[in-house]
């Protein structure tokens, strides 16, 4: 199987075209750390944490491996100097946003980056869009979406369509990364449909 | 406005989800902002989720969620403009209006922006409403100007 023949970390693998590197690199149990991708969503190319170096006809570059597609006798590095590097700072960037975020505190450690080196910002979401996408491309209810773009973008709830589907679905809760997600829609509860959480059909009650 | 406005906008669009963009823009110059009640329906119609069309609609600053004035009142604040006292045309306007910049008034006369350079700073201060270019401008000649609308 698989027509395509390249070579991750000096391991050659093969893929199916159309594939990414990411899923290639998975499928083989290559890790490459990620934040926003997830098997059942359509690659987003959010987070860039699954930067790799790829060596193509002699030329090095740095691509995000969600969104790359798998081709013919490319050289893939999962870690390098610069890839450890550029990790390094993504991660610092993110937790100017989300400083105490389980998947990005051991992030940290793993790339030894300082959670303190940009100025803290702490608006929480970091954008992965999971849970965006998740309800749009999974429970296909479209309940919450972005709005606002650059540094005022956020996710928001549709009141109506979250006080109707949100409190007996909830799948996209586990997926958010820093518990950014539970708070919003604890807040659109708060607001639009309080009477759920009065008569306790909320979670934890 | 009614939804029949809307749906009239939404049909001379062919009812296209790729249209979308310009169905907003039309709503937008035919209502001056988007309500909630023509976005609902758009979103019906078109079958695109309510929360795409939010995306959009808070993605361009051409769209409004808010009511907008009849008229819309720019005051120029790029350089040039600037040191010819556009700041003392904006205390003018704001104090006329009693609108500060971004806001609109009770009864929707008027919607009060500001802008950075309009192109003609030989004519600087400039104040442009509904697309008018009033340039040159004093306070006095601008308080005069803004009694002219209506």
């Amino acid at each position: 199987m698989g027509d395509i023949q390249f070579e991750i970390d000096g391991q050659t693998v093969t893929a199916d075209p159309g594939m990414t590197v990411l899923e290639a690199a998975q499928k083989e149990g290559i890790y490459i750390p990620t934040l926003c991708h997830h098997e059942k969503l359509e690659p987003f190319g959010g987070c860039r944490l699954c930067v790799v170096e790829v060596e193509d006809r002699g030329w090095t570059k740095y691509v995000v491996s969600c969104v790359f597609p798998a081709a013919n006798d490319i050289i893939v590095r999962t870690r390098s100097e610069k890839v450890d590097r550029l990790r390094k700072t993504i991660i610092e960037l993110l937790m100017a946003h989300a400083p105490d975020a389980p998947d990005l505190v051991k992030l940290a450690r793993e790339y030894n980056a300082d959670p303190d080196r940009y100025e803290r910002d702490a608006s929480f979401c970091i954008h992965c869009g999971l849970c965006v996408r998740y309800c749009a491309e999974v429970a296909g209810k479209n309940a919450l979406g972005f709005v606002d773009r650059g540094i005022n973008k956020e996710i928001s709830f549709v009141p109506e369509i979250a006080a109707q589907v949100c409190n007996d679905c909830k799948e996209c809760f586990p997926l958010c990364p820093t518990s950014y997600l539970q708070a919003a829609f604890v807040y659109t509860q708060a607001l639009s449909f309080p009477d759920a959480v009065k008569t306790g059909q909320s979670a934890g009650k | 406005m009614d939804i029949e406005k809307v749906d009239q906008i939404i049909d001379k669009h062919n009812g296209e989800p790729s249209n979308l963009l310009q169905i907003m823009l039309d709503i937008q110059s035919e209502n001056n902002w988007l309500s909630k009640q023509a976005l609902a329906r758009v979103s019906e119609k078109l079958s695109v989720p309510l929360t795409r069309i939010q995306h959009i609609a808070t993605f361009y600053k051409a769209f409004s969620l808010v009511p907008k004035g009849r008229h819309k009142v720019h005051i120029c604040v790029g350089t040039a403009c600037h040191v010819r006292g556009a700041t003392r045309i904006l205390d003018t306007v704001e104090d006329a209006t009693g609108i500060k910049p971004g806001e609109t008034d009770l009864d929707l006369k008027f919607s009060l922006e500001t802008v950075n350079c309009l192109g003609c700073c030989a004519l600087g201060p400039v104040m442009e409403v509904d697309g008018k270019v009033h340039g040159k401008m004093s306070p006095v000649k601008t308080a005069q100007a803004l009694k002219t609308y209506e």
